[in-house]
């Protein structure tokens, strides 16, 4: 579904992504972690047409989307979320998540009706009149997770939907990612949350310092010495290897 | 407050409006309501963009005197009808908008530096209709030649010998049914997905594009809407005074007025210029008719008050008299209808 | 000559030279308006509109002490740049930064609001009559070949570039320059550090207000004064600013001359009204092309 073909990235000299490959097939949910500053969130904005890229290509469905406008992208079914939540503050729930429906839905009333069933999909239907504003961080994650639903995407781009919330939180998110999933969107996401990464994710790819260093199943990623090296560093590798363990 | 509510207090407030001035046979008070229905719409054109789409024009005067520029001189030059006149005032208005917009959206100017270059451009449109001679009469300014047969008043859009009724409310009637035309527009725009997606882009463009919006033409829709109602007012102003020149037109005064009513009444509201309008005009005529008249009736008492409360609203009343109301209402009703 | 199919008048050498130089002095008026301008911006990243209008006060400040206790407009400016600063400073912490709630857009509809108030109480207090100083000094100086230059002029040049250097020393060498160049470059980190920033940005303000106070003084005896004398430098003080590249003072001053030579030569081929327009031009192609300045950093 997405084929992302040696991607390059500089910003000033500075190299951000060096060659990255990847593909995301339909209906999976794959992931990409990575330590702090690796250029994951480059990538994503690479992909998702914020951000153009030195050289390399992004097909999409079939579509060249390479350099593409982001609007245009998200009309043709990819759509991304932000590391830092970006609510419009100042309007409500409804009207926030009414203003991704409204990328497929012209009349108002329609797309705020639409709204409504999103919130649904995300537990957020008891809150549809507060104002975006004044939700906690784990109510702007949901909410942002709505309002890029709503656009109807075929592959969601998922940038750090967990961090920042409590492991209550973390648990009550995971089924409702995979809900999303099932429904048909195919899932791609970025997260340091490593028990979601695990539990969640068929196929994971691990970008280190810009370069992609390894891929796999997350159980077998996570077991490479050199991502272990490299990411996880020596006093997480034994707990890790024993959460795969429990998980498996 | 409800919609059926809201409803209720618009058909009042308009019907009011409808109504008064038959009621007032002073010519200076209808005056007054016509300069006030005339600021509030020249408010509305500027709150569009920058209310509901977060784009702070320092000039709108631009728009202001495209209109009035176009209206004027076709009927002078070329002798159009002033019927005919002002669909090119209109459009030649939002097209002026639109070439300042594309120039500043597609280089992604934003914030102080938008404000700047409109700034810019009502400027360099000033010394332009000042130097440019042979087209704009320069600084004398165009004169339209009065009508004074009552059998061609609607025909010359001249109302000064168009006997009893016309001669006495004509203009208030011609500026009522402007501002119908814009707060109708305002308010479809507030209630459709364009207008949702402009607010979108004004509360965060970046969240806006990922949401599959295209912010460059949404911001492009609004001024040239935006435009194009300053442009009647241009139209308007100079149908009333049958006269323009490049200070009134392009100065800052008008740019500066057009802000004044939204800022005060709330920002991205439909009720926001029409409730600063009358409340700074109210407020303007009450200062000048005690304080002004007691210090001898000097000019700039009115000013200086709309600059201190244009700086407490800022400060106290981030949504402007409408959020207020907004308050009360809830106070009063106990929340039920909030 | 012909320019875009227009065809230019030809002057000699002489003319255009003598216009280039007046170009200077007036370039050397606007640097010194646009240094307070610049600074304000660089730190505390807002576009104060109230500029033009402050300058007017100032300078109807030098103007009063000139003619109600003869102080020469220059001696004057031991009373007015303490005087700016206080002001300033009291106004950015009082009103202007109380009000904005430190949102940008605010911020510019605050200062236009206190540009309004001071306009047009200056309208009401002292009526729309132009007022000059009259000094022994202001019509001789001295003979440059292909013009004349008065000594106000000489010293409105010589004091732009001294306020320029006092203004570089005073942010490279005092701890508050320094604290205030921390606080434009990392506003949390510096409150981290224990800066208190509210009071640097009232700080700034207050110099930038001192700066323009400096700058009335050396205006005065070669402008009228009257209510409207600010606006008509708020437009080109900004074209100074954007020019030069906001917050660099060395900027300020090159573009000051840069704009006054334009707006000279501008004036000498397109005709006195028109020749103005090239500011505006400027102003727009900068905004578009390179809003970074010429001496500014790129974002």
């Amino acid at each position: 579904m997405l084929e992302v073909c040696g991607i390059n990235k500089t910003f000033g000299g500075l190299k951000a992504v060096t060659d990255a490959n990847l593909s995301v097939s339909e209906g999976k949910i794959v992931s990409l972690i990575g330590p702090n500053g690796a250029g994951k969130t480059t990538l994503f904005a690479v992909i998702s047409g914020f951000l153009k890229s030195d050289s390399g290509s992004v097909i999409f469905n079939g579509t060249d989307i390479t350099g593409k406008p982001p609007h245009w992208i998200c009309q043709q079914g990819l759509v991304r979320t932000f590391q830092v939540v970006q609510p419009f503050a100042s309007l409500t729930v409804r009207e926030n998540i009414a203003v991704g429906a409204h990328t497929r839905i012209a009349g108002r009333k329609q797309a705020l009706a639409r709204a409504a069933d999103v919130a649904k999909l995300v537990d957020m239907d008891g809150m549809l009149e507060q104002s975006a504003g004044d939700l906690t961080i784990a109510g702007r994650k949901r909410l942002e997770l709505a309002r890029a639903l709503a656009t109807e995407p075929k592959l969601l781009l998922l940038d750090e939907v967990m961090a920042g919330l409590n492991a209550t939180e973390i648990h009550e998110l995971l089924p409702v990612i995979r809900g999303i999933r099932d429904s048909g969107v195919t899932i791609f996401l970025i997260e340091h949350v490593m028990q979601a990464v695990m539990s969640l994710s068929d196929y994971t790819y691990v970008l280190n310092q810009g370069v992609m260093i390894a891929e796999g199943e997350p159980k077998n990623v996570t077991r490479s010495p050199e991502v272990i090296e490299a990411y996880l560093g020596h006093g997480a590798a034994a707990r890790i290897a024993k959460m795969a363990g429990g998980n498996a | 407050m409800n919609e059926r509510t809201r409803l209720f207090g618009w058909i009042l407030l308009l019907v009011t409006l409808a109504v008064v001035p038959l009621f007032l046979h002073s010519a200076r008070w209808i005056d007054f309501l016509e300069m006030t229905l005339f600021v509030a719409v020249l408010g509305q054109g500027w709150n569009i963009l920058a209310g509901y789409g977060g784009q702070y024009s320092f000039g709108h005067a631009l728009f202001f005197g495209t209109g009035a520029y176009i209206q004027a001189l076709l009927q002078v030059k070329f002798g159009l009808s002033p019927w005919v006149a002002m669909w090119f005032a209109v459009s030649g208005g939002a097209l002026v908008g639109a070439f300042v917009g594309y120039l500043s959206f597609r280089y992604g100017l934003r914030g102080s530096y938008f404000a700047l270059i409109t700034l810019a451009f009502a400027e360099a449109f000033l010394v332009l209709s000042r130097s440019l001679k042979s087209i704009t009469e320069g600084g004398q300014g165009v004169q339209l030649p009065l009508n004074q047969d009552p059998e061609q008043a609607i025909a010359t859009f001249q109302f000064n010998f168009a006997g009893p009724f016309l001669s006495e409310y004509g203009f208030y009637y011609t500026i009522f049914i402007i501002l119908l035309l814009a707060y109708g527009l305002t308010a479809w725009m507030e209630r459709s997905r364009f207008g949702a997606q402009l607010v979108a882009v004004r509360e965060n463009e970046d969240a806006a594009k990922a949401l599959g919006i295209n912010a460059f033409k949404v911001k492009m829709g609004a001024i040239c809407l935006s435009a194009g109602i300053t442009a009647t007012c241009g139209v308007y102003y100079v149908q009333k005074f049958l006269f323009i020149e490049p200070g009134i037109a392009f100065g800052p005064g008008k740019s500066v007025e057009a802000l004044f009513a939204p800022i005060i009444g709330g920002l991205g509201t439909v009720l926001g210029p029409l409730l600063g309008s009358l409340f700074i005009h109210g407020v303007g005529e009450m200062t000048k008719a005690t304080i002004g008249q007691a210090l001898g009736g000097r000019p700039g008492v009115d000013l200086i008050l709309f600059g201190i409360i244009l700086i407490l609203v800022l400060a106290f009343l981030p949504r402007g008299l409408v959020g207020l109301l907004e308050a009360i209402w809830k106070r009063l009703t106990g929340g039920r209808n909030a | 000559m012909e320019f875009l199919g227009i065809t230019l008048p030809s002057y000699g050498w002489p003319t255009i030279a003598g216009s280039a130089i007046s170009g200077v002095f007036l370039g050397s008026i606007y640097a010194l308006v646009a240094l307070g301008l610049t600074l304000i911006y660089g730190v505390l990243h807002i576009i104060n509109f109230a500029h033009g209008a402050l300058l007017m006060l100032a300078m109807y400040a030098v103007y009063f002490l000139w003619s109600t206790f003869g102080i020469d407009p220059y001696l004057a400016m031991l009373i007015v740049v303490p005087g700016g600063f206080f002001f300033g400073y009291g106004l950015q912490r009082f009103v202007i930064g109380k009000a904005s709630h430190g949102r940008d857009e605010i911020i510019l509809l605050v200062t236009l609001g206190v540009s309004i108030v001071i306009e047009n109480a200056a309208l009401f207090f002292f009526s729309a009559t132009e007022r000059s100083v009259r000094v022994p000094y202001d019509l001789d100086g001295i003979d440059l070949g292909v013009t004349w230059a008065v000594y106000p002029e000489l010293a409105a040049l010589g004091g732009s570039f001294l306020i320029t250097l006092a203004l570089w020393v005073f942010m490279s060498r005092t701890d508050t320059g320094k604290a205030i160049r921390a606080v434009a470059k990392e506003r949390q980190g510096a409150q981290l550090m224990g800066i208190n920033v509210e009071h640097i940005f009232a700080v700034t303000f207050g110099i930038g207000v001192a700066c323009v106070a400096a700058a009335a003084s050396l205006l005065v005896p070669t402008y009228a004064v009257h209510p409207q004398i600010g606006s008509l430098f708020v437009l080109i003080a900004f074209t100074v600013v954007v020019l030069g590249g906001m917050g660099s003072f060395v900027g300020a001053l090159v573009g000051g001359f840069l704009i006054g030579i334009t707006e000279q030569l501008g004036r000498l081929y397109l005709g006195e009204s028109l020749g103005v327009i090239t500011i505006s031009v400027i102003f727009i192609l900068v905004l578009l092309f390179r809003p970074t300045g010429l001496f500014g950093a790129k974002s």
